[in-house]
């Protein structure tokens, strides 16, 4: 069938996705592991600890995906427009859900010379799309629905929701890390006060704070990873569904040239929200293959090589 | 979409549902029963086009069909126009009591670009009404819902949207409406309407 062939999906990015999130998973699943290990060697006490940084590590989640919309917008500085504030816009938005057969977001617009867009919300009805001044001063409305449909790919694929599910793991260990290193400032003695005989044994609290350092490095670069993979999976579900891959490669070249040229202050300013970004704001200066695993989006020539690909699949012929 | 789509990322175009796009004819008659609205004779279909020189011998092909059947007619050749949003627009008009041809028409186009793999780029198609008053009235039909609902333009990108209401409580249940009022988005300056 001509049409399944046309917009079939990228098995290889579908098996490297699936391998982070197994590793991820397998980092969760080790993870748990040892902290039961590390529970039953040693007394209740300890316990209390890992549950009480799950307790805090999920209200932290939950609250980020429930209030997503309104800190990212807060952050940004953007501000809700009506279909009759920018009618060009909405007209674009319109005709992208359209065709994509999903519910319009609300939309907002940030005052911004930092050209950049994202789009958030815990489920596809509370999502909010925001787009710089920036952004729509520099592309043409070809680019910019580009951009908005890679946005909206986001939006599709609940990339919100995976991200936090994902990271959930990493504030786990970074909570546990913040608290074993006060465990063993302040609770050491009390534990010994206590009769419990841990004998001549490694402190519980370093033991913890060990496995969750390494938990908390891996699962790290993982989430990394994986946001550069969905970076992919947006880029290709957006230029699929304009049908117009090269209208976003434009779109993307113009907008990591812009973000190299604005300072550095605006840029950390705009720092937490990077994951959710079009294009992350941080340039490292770095060695390439480093920033290159650290960073929260491909590189600019990945994603272009990628969208090459869409490029030709929609042309072959019949 | 499912679940393990959407944990790997992977939207699938969404295809377009034509078969309820023969509706129109019998509920156009129970519109101008119902208001006065009459067909204008002219429709049209809205594509996002794909970039590349498959989709653009695909379309040529679609003009070329339908300028043969409308010569053979005597009807006007179809005009293709591209819209601001970058669309393109193949308008087909027909007498006004062609209702029927249009409608084939417009679907020609469809089957055409789904053959030949394009289904998912199919927007919108419009059927134009027209009172006695000159009022403008469109059909819009949504490819990927299968819905239909009324857009009434008036001057400076204002809709009437008690004419629009009145207009989808007349016709009824003759046609599939789109239930989600939000989604009844707004084509200004549609060409053919």
């Amino acid at each position: 069938m001509a049409a399944r062939t046309r917009y079939a999906p990228d098995r290889g990015l579908t098996a490297r996705m699936t391998a982070t999130m197994f590793l991820l998973g397998l980092v969760f699943v080790g993870f748990v592991a040892a902290i039961i290990g590390i529970g039953a060697a040693t007394h209740a006490s300890d316990a209390v600890i890992v549950l009480f940084a799950v307790v805090l590590a999920g209200g932290f989640a939950i609250g980020s995906l429930f209030y997503s919309d309104k800190i990212a917008l807060r952050t940004a500085g953007a501000v809700e427009v009506s279909p009759q504030q920018a009618p060009e816009l909405h007209g674009i938005v319109d005709r992208v859900c359209a065709l994509a057969d999903m519910s319009k977001p609300r939309i907002a617009i940030a005052r911004s010379p930092l050209p950049n867009a994202f789009a958030t919300g815990r489920n596809a009805d509370k999502a909010v799309l925001c787009v710089t001044t920036g952004l729509m001063d520099r592309l043409t409305p070809a680019e910019l629905e580009g951009v908005i449909a890679h946005e909206m790919s986001h939006v599709a694929h609940k990339d919100v929701q995976v991200m936090t599910i994902a990271s959930f793991l990493a504030i786990v260990a970074a909570l546990l890390i913040r608290f074993s290193f006060y465990g063993e400032l302040f609770g050491g003695g009390g534990r010994g006060r206590g009769g419990n005989n841990n004998g001549g044994a490694l402190p519980i609290f370093l033991i913890i704070m060990g496995v969750s350092i390494v938990v908390y490095a891996v699962s790290f670069l993982l989430i990394r990873m994986l946001s550069r993979y969905r970076e992919l999976a947006a880029d290709r579900s957006g230029a699929l569904l304009t049908g117009q891959p090269s209208e976003l490669k434009s779109a993307l070249i113009k907008v990591s040239q812009g973000i190299n040229r604005i300072p550095t202050r605006d840029l950390r300013a705009a720092e937490p929200l990077n994951a959710f970004f079009f294009a992350p704001a941080a340039h490292l200066t770095g060695g390439k293959s480093l920033s290159s695993i650290f960073s929260t989006h491909p590189s600019l020539e990945r994603r272009l090589a990628e969208l090459d690909k869409v490029q030709q699949q929609l042309n072959q012929g019949r | 979409m499912g679940f393990l789509d959407t944990l790997l990322g992977r939207t699938k175009p969404v295809p377009p549902k034509l078969d309820d796009l023969f509706a129109l004819p019998s509920a156009a008659i129970t519109l101008e029963a119902g208001t006065g609205f009459k067909p204008t004779g002219s429709g049209s279909v809205c594509f996002r086009p794909v970039e590349g020189r498959s989709f653009a011998d695909v379309q040529k092909e679609v003009q070329e069909l339908l300028d043969m059947s409308a010569g053979d007619e005597g009807g006007l050749p179809v005009e293709v126009t591209k819209d601001s949003y970058n669309f393109t627009w193949l308008v087909s008009s027909h007498m006004s009591d062609q209702l029927d041809a249009l409608v084939t028409d417009l679907h020609a186009v469809n089957s055409s670009l789904v053959d030949a793999g394009f289904g998912p780029q199919l927007l919108c198609t419009l059927v134009a009404f027209r009172d006695d008053s000159e009022r403008r009235l469109a059909l819009v039909y949504l490819y990927k819902r299968g819905t239909f609902y009324p857009f009434a333009p008036q001057d400076g990108e204002r809709r009437d949207n008690a004419l629009e209401l009145q207009v989808k409580g007349v016709i009824g249940d003759d046609l599939k409406w789109e239930p989600d009022l939000a989604r009844w988005f707004p084509v200004w300056g549609a060409p053919g309407l």
